[in-house]
């Protein structure tokens, strides 16, 4: 299938003082998908949305954006394709929802009407509060108003439901998928796995600056090479290798007294490791299971979990 | 049913209709005076406070008759002699103490001068660096000497004026109105700026394909409609309370009034065009205003600091200001008669903007 590209990047470096917060990065967005930046903080997710946005020079590397390169001269006509929603603006407190908006859509020669726009978020009601009175989730769903005010043919949403509570970034998932399903391409950022799993079509995982893994969400949970994640904890130290021998068992990993093992089958592979146990004369403490999630993957491939950063 | 679809197309429009959005310049310098007219403390500090300052000051150095000089007897034999010689003078206020009272007195200002009696002497205890502790001096000395007999050889009468425009609060007001401008464009730019900065405000904004022009310009006019306000504020006041009264042409003071918006405006853009956190402004806008506060003669004639640092006063924006302000108001001066200051200013704004402009940070 010939997709159209929406974005591109290639060789992407990004270097500060002591730091290099994009380590050669190839990314591809297609028309119409929703991408997902997935990594831990400090992965250099932001540094390199906001390159692609235009507002961070890199080092090395190109940008293509929407067949269009920054500082070519017609900068301006490509911020009026583009939504951008940051991690960390925080929008002036004193003035109304309304009133923020129509700022925003005065900056674009097009777009929605701010009711619209209004209506998308479902802020109606808070329609004429100050910006400074909105709950979290609120002040979020505004920002992503401002981005979608211009009728953007791409987004960027740079971690959109981080501090969330779980029922505001399940309204958030809802604005993005309605933009998604009107024909809209996405570019989000997050550190929350389910959201990537949730929302993206495709996902890159990203850590110290580099992509490590690339593909649908199922893909790579396929990668594993199973669908299972047995966690458990003994009383006395086990060894390693006979663990791996046992059948249907793909990858071992340690974190402090947690052992967790990858197993294609668990009918299969949880009888003998409880025999194992025994036979190496320890007992357990804890046991649990799982489907594999995108955060099995991250620990695979990094041997560290999402959320440790 | 149609009725009723038509009905809600109408809601829709009219909805529309207010929902829509005005050029960006509008939309952004109607942000700002929405944010500033919002913020009640600021509104106290331009407005409020302003006027509040040249009621207290005008009220406390309102020009009524001169005080009587309060002058020290020292007990002595010859104490209410010499008080009965002083008490001939309308202008004096004698009073006997002991020696230990009387040098209290003076020390602590009550009294202007000490008169010590010694037999048919007199001996003068004052400190020379206090004004009208000299003044005092003479006065009491002619007295003295008329009364033990001296005699007048010219013939000379008084002729005395008090007129508006030379009184403390004709002088005070223009100074007051500088210092305002100075504070409202230093705070009201930098501030915002900066806080829009650490907000990442401005990072959004260059995000969008919004003129950064239009967002410094946004600053220009909203600063220009506040600038109104507020010197009309105090025009008003000092008109309505003591009589002030403005005798240049009132086109000389709008135009002044606004190169010198403009003027603090530039220096306020000038100093938010780097730092990212409001300690970091707040210190450096302290540092700039605090020597023009002291130095550029707000409440007194800067002609009082010495002689060497005349050159660095005069060329001090503020100091322009006052003074232009001054020879407008007090004087009825003509702008042509006060290029020099009036030069001074535009360096000042031209300078500090194209700087500003320069290096100004959007992240």
């Amino acid at each position: 299938m010939n997709q159209r590209v929406a974005l591109r990047c290639a060789g992407l470096v990004k270097r500060f003082a002591d730091v290099t917060a994009v380590n050669g990065l190839d990314l591809e967005v297609f028309v119409g998908e929703c991408f997902g930046l997935l990594g831990p903080n400090g992965a250099g997710k932001t540094t390199t949305v906001e390159i692609l946005e235009g507002l961070t020079p890199s080092d090395e590397g190109t940008v293509e954006l929407l067949g269009q390169h920054w500082n070519s001269g017609n900068d301006q006509a490509l911020r009026e394709r583009i939504g951008v929603q940051l991690q960390e603006t925080q929008l002036a407190e004193k003035v109304t929802v309304v009133e923020t908006l129509r700022l925003f859509r005065s900056f674009y020669k097009r777009g929605h009407d701010v009711d619209e726009v209004i209506h998308i978020v479902a802020l109606e009601e808070k329609r004429n509060g100050r910006v400074g009175k909105l709950s979290g989730g609120q002040k979020q769903r505004l920002a992503v108003a401002c981005a979608l005010v211009s009728d953007p043919e791409l987004l960027f949403l740079d971690e959109p439901t981080t501090g969330l509570d779980p029922q505001a970034r399940l309204s958030l998932w809802d604005i993005v998928e309605k933009f998604r399903a009107s024909g809209g391409t996405i570019l989000l950022t997050t550190h929350y796995m389910e959201e990537a799993t949730r929302l993206c079509d495709r996902v890159a995982i990203m850590d110290h600056g580099k992509m490590i893994a690339l593909g649908t969400p199922a893909e790579l949970i396929d990668s594993l090479g199973a669908d299972q994640i047995i966690e458990f904890s003994v009383t006395k130290p086990l060894d390693d290798d006979p663990l791996m021998q046992l059948p249907a068992v793909n990858h071992l990993h340690k974190r402090g007294e947690v052992y967790a093992l990858t197993v294609a089958e668990i009918g299969v592979a949880l009888p003998s490791l409880l025999a194992e146990i025994k036979r190496q004369q320890s007992e357990l403490v804890t046991l649990t299971t799982h489907q594999a999630t995108l955060e099995d993957v991250f620990v695979s491939l990094t041997g560290r979990m999402l959320r440790d950063g | 049913m149609a009725e009723a679809n038509q009905t809600l197309v109408n809601q829709h429009e009219a909805k529309n209709a207010k929902s829509q959005s005005l050029h960006p310049l509008v939309e952004l310098t109607l942000t700002r005076m929405r944010e500033f007219l919002r913020e009640k403390e600021a509104v106290f500090w331009v407005f409020v406070f302003p006027v509040l300052m040249t009621f207290a000051l005008g009220i406390a150095f309102r020009n009524t008759a001169p005080d009587k000089t309060p002058v020290a007897i020292e007990a002595d034999s010859k104490a209410s002699e010499t008080a009965n010689l002083l008490s001939r003078s309308p202008d004096i206020m004698a009073t006997v103490l002991s020696p230990e009272q009387a040098a209290q007195a003076l020390r602590s200002g009550k009294v202007a001068i000490v008169v010590k009696p010694i037999n048919d002497a007199y001996e003068y205890h004052f400190d020379p660096t206090r004004p009208e502790s000299r003044t005092a001096r003479l006065l009491v000395d002619d007295v003295l000497q008329r009364g033990k007999g001296r005699s007048d050889v010219a013939k000379v009468g008084d002729e005395t004026i008090t007129e508006p425009g030379a009184r403390y609060v004709d002088f005070l007001v223009p100074g007051l109105i500088g210092m305002n401008l100075m504070g409202s464009g230093l705070w009201g730019l930098g501030f915002t700026v900066v806080i829009a900065r650490s907000r990442k405000i401005l990072k959004r904004f260059a995000a969008t394909p919004m003129r950064r022009s239009h967002y410094l310009l946004s600053f220009m006019l909203s600063r220009l409609v506040f600038l109104v306000l507020e010197v009309a504020a105090v025009l008003i006041f000092a008109t309505l309370a003591f009589g002030f009264t403005v005798r240049g042409s009132w086109l000389s003071v709008a135009l002044i009034t606004g190169l010198g918006g403009f003027t603090f405006s530039g220096i306020g853009l000038l100093v938010a065009a780097r730092p990212t956190t409001i300690e970091g402004v707040s210190g450096l806008m302290n540092f700039i205003m605090l020597p023009m506060w002291l130095l550029s003669g707000t409440f007194f004639s800067s002609a009082r600091f010495p002689q060497v640092l005349q050159p660095f006063i005069q060329a001090l924006p503020l100091t322009a200001l006052n003074n232009i302000l001054r020879a407008l108001m007090n004087e009825g001066a003509s702008l042509s008669s006060n290029w020099i200051p009036i030069a001074i200013l535009l360096a000042w704004c031209v300078v500090s903007f194209v700087i500003a402009l320069k290096i100004f940070k959007w992240q």
